[in-house]
């Protein structure tokens, strides 16, 4: 079979819509179109049915007991600073205390920059090599003031599943409110709110093949019930959560994009494991002076972080222009700061550079994980020709003896 | 983000890559960035008895645009006299290949690397100079 270009390999920053998923959102445009806050017609009432629908096949999938526990909001951002500055506002009198830890997204640690600015406490813990908070760090940080302990199922750089099982333990033991932003690993790795005691959740639907635009926040209903204070002021939606109207086609293809991953997603989840293998060994067979940024056994299935010594990411990224990926490289931020997350990890700036990500996903075959690995080879080899370090690396000169001068 | 035309193409047929002998007292060499920061460029020139650029070569770890940079920079200096080298500035390249504003430090770091060689260049022929009067 030909292979089709460009390839998608980017699939921790967005998927595509599954076309199962797409068929059942398109009458919701046109003609079921209604408000699913209209009471008074048939309009409304099946516009609700379908929420309903849908909110009952997201509950599914992560193990909660009751719909009505699904906030519906516009993505994972917004669940985010829902959770965070709505537990921060209504808890405030019982204490100011958040931890969080420094590998979280932008949506969690510039919520909780803001929540510092406002007056209250962050503890942002550190990771281990291999990515993974220390749940008895956890439990270290927690004070008298701690309100919530916020921790991501699966970082969206290296993939990395934090340990949310040995967490929970500690925060219902102590009675502390334990939000995930479990974006990146829902139907892919292990997840249950009930196992892992989880108060709030924070999912999107484009990641699971469902469409950008609408994302859901789990709040505990029962055991404890969680309090949050609305952030955005209107008609009182989603039990006076969250208001605005319902985006209805979005919610149906979410509740679609759940029930599938809840179906297949384990039997998936092996093929991907199978699928970054096959590019991991074919990559590393034949270059030297590559390396996988964080752990390889906690790792999203279908994540492959590493590492080309030598080798700049965006420069890399330009030359398998034809394939889909990102970078940690700081030339692909606008700040020209390589990625928070790999220095974290220790991977020392000249490694963060060299980084690339692949995302693999539904849609990726084994052509095209062959066809991708044998380009990089063969750039990477190509760039190293052209790379001043890989040349001092190959004379026997020590890198770190030389005095660069920083720029 | 997308790339001008011409770093595409610098990138793609990358001008004079290679390596000059750095013992030579016509060579001089100009080593500058950081691999922390991302980007290191090393340019060479050999310098002939009349003072003109006969050589320039590079090799530069970096992204599309520091590798295009170090590429123009050794496309125009060859051929031009030590001092009309010296002379060209980071805006020139930038106005050649379409830098966007994020990328102007790639061309200030080539505008560095020629100034550097150059140094490099008459450093060595002060010494050598110093050492001939020696022998007298």
């Amino acid at each position: 079979m030909a292979i089709k270009l460009p390839i998608f390999m980017d699939n921790h920053a967005t998927t595509p819509v599954d076309p199962r998923v797409l068929e059942e959102m398109l009458p919701y445009f046109t003609t079921k179109f209604g408000n699913a806050a209209s009471r008074s017609h048939p309009f409304g009432w099946e516009a609700e049915e379908a929420v309903d629908h849908g909110r009952e096949r997201i509950a599914r999938l992560i193990g909660a007991k009751d719909s009505k526990e699904i906030v519906l909001t516009s993505g994972a951002t917004e669940s985010d600073n829902l959770a965070l500055k709505g537990v921060a506002e209504f808890y405030k009198d019982k204490g100011n205390h958040i931890i969080t830890t420094v590998t979280e997204h932008k949506a969690i640690l510039d919520t909780c920059k803001r929540l510092e600015r406002q007056g209250y406490d962050v503890t942002y813990l550190g990771v281990a090599k291999d990515g993974r908070v220390d749940p008895a760090d956890v439990k270290k940080a927690i004070t008298e003031k701690t309100i919530l302990v916020s921790v991501m199922l699966a970082n969206n750089e290296i993939g990395t599943v934090q340990p949310l099982e040995e967490i929970g333990k500690i925060t219902r033991e102590r009675a502390v409110l334990f939000h995930s932003d479990a974006v990146q690993g829902i139907g892919k790795v292990e997840f249950d709110v009930q196992k892992m005691n989880l108060d709030l959740v924070s999912i999107t639907a484009h990641k699971m093949y469902g469409p950008k635009g609408v994302g859901a926040l789990y709040v505990r209903r029962s055991k404890p019930r969680v309090r949050l204070v609305a952030q955005m002021d209107g008609g009182g939606h989603e039990r006076g959560m969250r208001s605005g109207t319902l985006a209805v086609p979005l919610i149906v293809g979410f509740g679609k994009a759940c029930d599938i991953m809840l179906r297949e997603g384990k039997a998936e989840s092996v093929k991907l494991a199978a699928l970054r293998e096959r590019l991991r060994s074919r990559i590393m067979g034949q270059l030297d002076e590559v390396y996988i940024n964080g752990s390889i056994e906690h790792r999203l299935p279908g994540n492959l972080n590493i590492s080309f010594n030598f080798v700049e990411g965006e420069g890399l990224m330009m030359a398998i222009k034809d394939v889909a990926v990102s970078s940690g490289s700081a030339c692909t931020s606008a700040s020209l700061e390589p990625s928070y997350v790999l220095r974290a990890l220790g991977v020392g700036d000249e490694l963060a550079h060299s980084s690339i990500r692949f995302g693999l996903g539904r849609f990726n075959t084994e052509e095209e994980v062959d066809y991708v690995a044998d380009l990089v080879v063969g750039k990477v080899k190509g760039l190293r020709d052209l790379s001043p370090l890989w040349e001092m690396h190959k004379e026997g000169i020590d890198l770190k003896s030389i005095e660069w001068a920083a720029h | 983000m997308a790339y001008s035309t011409k770093v595409i193409e610098h990138y793609e047929n990358p001008r004079n890559v290679g390596t000059l002998d750095k013992s030579d007292d016509s060579v001089g060499t100009g080593l500058v960035g950081a691999p922390a920061c991302g980007d290191v460029m090393r340019l060479q020139i050999k310098v002939n008895e009349q003072g003109v650029i006969e050589d320039a070569k590079f090799k530069t770890f970096g992204c599309g645009s520091a590798i295009a940079s170090s590429s123009l920079a050794t496309e125009w200096i060859k051929g031009k006299t030590v001092d009309e080298a010296e002379a060209i500035k980071n805006s020139q390249i930038v106005e050649e290949l379409n830098l966007p504003p994020v990328k102007i430090h790639c061309s200030v770091l080539a505008e560095d690397a020629i100034k550097s060689a150059i140094a490099d260049y008459r450093k060595k022929q002060v010494r050598r100079a110093g050492s001939t009067k020696h022998a007298k």
